[in-house]
């Protein structure tokens, strides 16, 4: 266990700020008690202080998880932002779509957002854009990133991609080894 | 009839065809190593460029080559290995023809300090004779080894006590000490002779620590580590400069990474984090100029959708060339 070095912390933050943009400022520098960022294992957890000092008396061998996993360093180094981080992301999330309840399950399989199950999606949202995913009663349902500006959404057929799949809340199922 | 004995005679001299190879030069072979030479020209048009053409004139030659160097094998001395069943082995010649070195001739080794010290005392190797006269036993005697001109060493009775030595000390242990000693301490000089032979070969031209008038940015950079480090305190006391980074001289030389430690001063890296989110956040330009673009288009699309709502009363070729007119010098405005 250890903090991430400075590189480490921009590729973070840059994908965090994918989604949240300058909101990130609000996970760091928190009201309510002294929150940080460790990496164990390749994987990047949330934690507060109180909990990071308990954690740092486990060995290294027995110590699973702690805090929050946000996600993980890949072999060459790249970030990859996993659904544990949902919880973090919903409240402070810039660009929302809504999602109707007849593709909810399709998403929640894993695939990707289709015109069709499109319910309403944040204005000016610019293509590639990170975005997070709500079925139709404001629920999180997980994060993905926009195939189409919301202009060219409006004009495209039902049958097209309009947001990319990235992670849902139906991993906890799935993937339940791989998440720690 | 004749048709199936023509075939049959057609056979036969492809056959023979196939192990008579006909060259204007003979080849020279050197059956030792398995190697025969051709020094016949080849046919020169068509070994030019890459293709099938050349593949094939290439193994046509090396096919016949073989052929010859093979029928010269089968014409050496050969006998039945292990037993009356076992393969025919044949008995090559001695090579006679030379390869090259695979590697380099080795290198002369630089002299041991002895020599070094004769060259320059100008000392000179004295051959000695191999043969001593005992006059003991009257007869040649060996220098040193096995019945050595000097007696058995082992055998010697008397050890005498030299002037100023200590009289309980025991001769023969100080002798046997001081040989162990001897030879010890020859083999420690063998060693480290053979030790500055070998480091002489692998280290280059080291830069020099003195200031000479061209060293580079990086040179000065090392021989300032070395100054510093060429205290009695290994450097670890020496002032440092206003802006030099403070950091521990690493025994690994810069290969093991460090990190910050676990549970350091969690404000400080509070305050790291937001200033790198500032300066991330700084870096994005003011102006996205797609967005700009969608949000042009956006209104422009606002705008036709109200047009239209009022225009549809009023019909007409009119109406909808004034549309198409105001829509395009809108696009060129914007």
């Amino acid at each position: 266990m250890r903090p991430l070095t400075e590189a480490e912390t921009r590729s973070v933050f840059e994908k965090l700020g994918r989604y949240i943009g300058e909101n990130i400022q609000l996970l760091v520098d928190r009201p309510d008690g002294t929150y940080c960022f460790r990496l164990h294992r390749d994987r990047v957890y949330y934690l507060s202080e109180k909990l990071l000092k308990v954690a740092a008396s486990i060995p290294r061998d027995n110590l699973v998880s702690l805090g929050t996993c946000f996600g993980k360093f890949t072999k060459s180094q790249k970030f990859r932002l996993s659904v544990t981080a949902l919880d973090f992301l919903a409240p402070y999330a810039k660009y929302k779509v809504w999602v109707k309840p007849c593709s909810e399950q399709s998403f929640l399989y894993g695939n990707h957002i289709l015109k069709s199950g499109l319910g309403r999606i944040t204005e000016n949202t610019a293509q590639y854009q990170g975005v997070v995913v709500y079925s139709m009663a404001d629920v999180p349902l997980g994060f993905g990133v926009a195939a189409k500006s919301t202009q060219e959404c409006r004009k495209v057929d039902p049958m097209a991609i309009v947001v990319f799949h990235q992670a849902d809340v139906g991993e906890y199922v799935r993937n339940e080894d791989a998440l720690t | 009839v004749e048709e199936v004995l023509a075939a049959a005679e057609e056979q036969e001299a492809e056959k023979r065809r196939s192990i008579t190879v006909e060259k204007e030069l003979e080849l020279e072979f050197d059956l030792g190593n398995l190697l025969a030479l051709d020094r016949n020209p080849p046919a020169a048009a068509g070994l030019r460029g890459a293709g099938p053409q050349r593949e094939a004139l290439l193994r046509a030659l090396a096919r016949d080559n073989t052929q010859l160097l093979v029928a010269r094998l089968w014409g050496l001395p050969a006998e039945r290995a292990g037993g009356a069943g076992g393969p025919l082995v044949a008995q090559l010649p001695e090579p006679t023809f030379t390869l090259p070195r695979e590697k380099r001739p080795p290198r002369p080794r630089p002299p041991t300090r002895w020599e070094q010290f004769a060259r320059l005392k100008g000392i000179r190797k004295r051959k000695k004779t191999s043969l001593v006269w005992d006059e003991q036993a009257k007869e040649w005697r060996r220098r040193w080894g096995y019945r050595r001109a000097g007696g058995d060493p082992a055998r010697a009775w008397l050890a005498e006590v030299p002037e100023g030595a200590d009289p309980n000390e025991d001769q023969f242990a100080r002798l046997r000490r001081e040989k162990r000693e001897r030879v010890a301490r020859n083999e420690f000089n063998r060693l480290r002779n053979l030790a500055r032979a070998h480091r002489a070969g692998t280290a280059g031209p080291a830069a020099p620590l003195h200031p000479t008038g061209h060293q580079s940015r990086e040179e000065l950079g090392h021989v300032a580590r070395v100054a510093r480090v060429s205290t009695a305190s290994l450097g670890r006391f020496q002032p440092r400069l206003p802006k030099e980074p403070a950091e521990p001289p690493s025994r690994s030389g810069g290969r093991k990474r460090r990190f910050e430690p676990l549970l350091g001063n969690l404000a400080a890296e509070r305050s790291r984090q937001l200033e790198l989110l500032r300066d991330m956040g700084s870096k994005k330009p003011v102006l996205d100029i797609t967005r700009a673009v969608n949000k042009q288009l956006r209104q422009e699309e606002a705008e036709a959708a109200a047009a239209k709502g009022k225009k549809q009363s009023k019909r007409g070729k009119r109406g909808r060339r004034q549309q198409r007119v105001g829509r395009s010098s809108k696009k060129s405005g914007g």
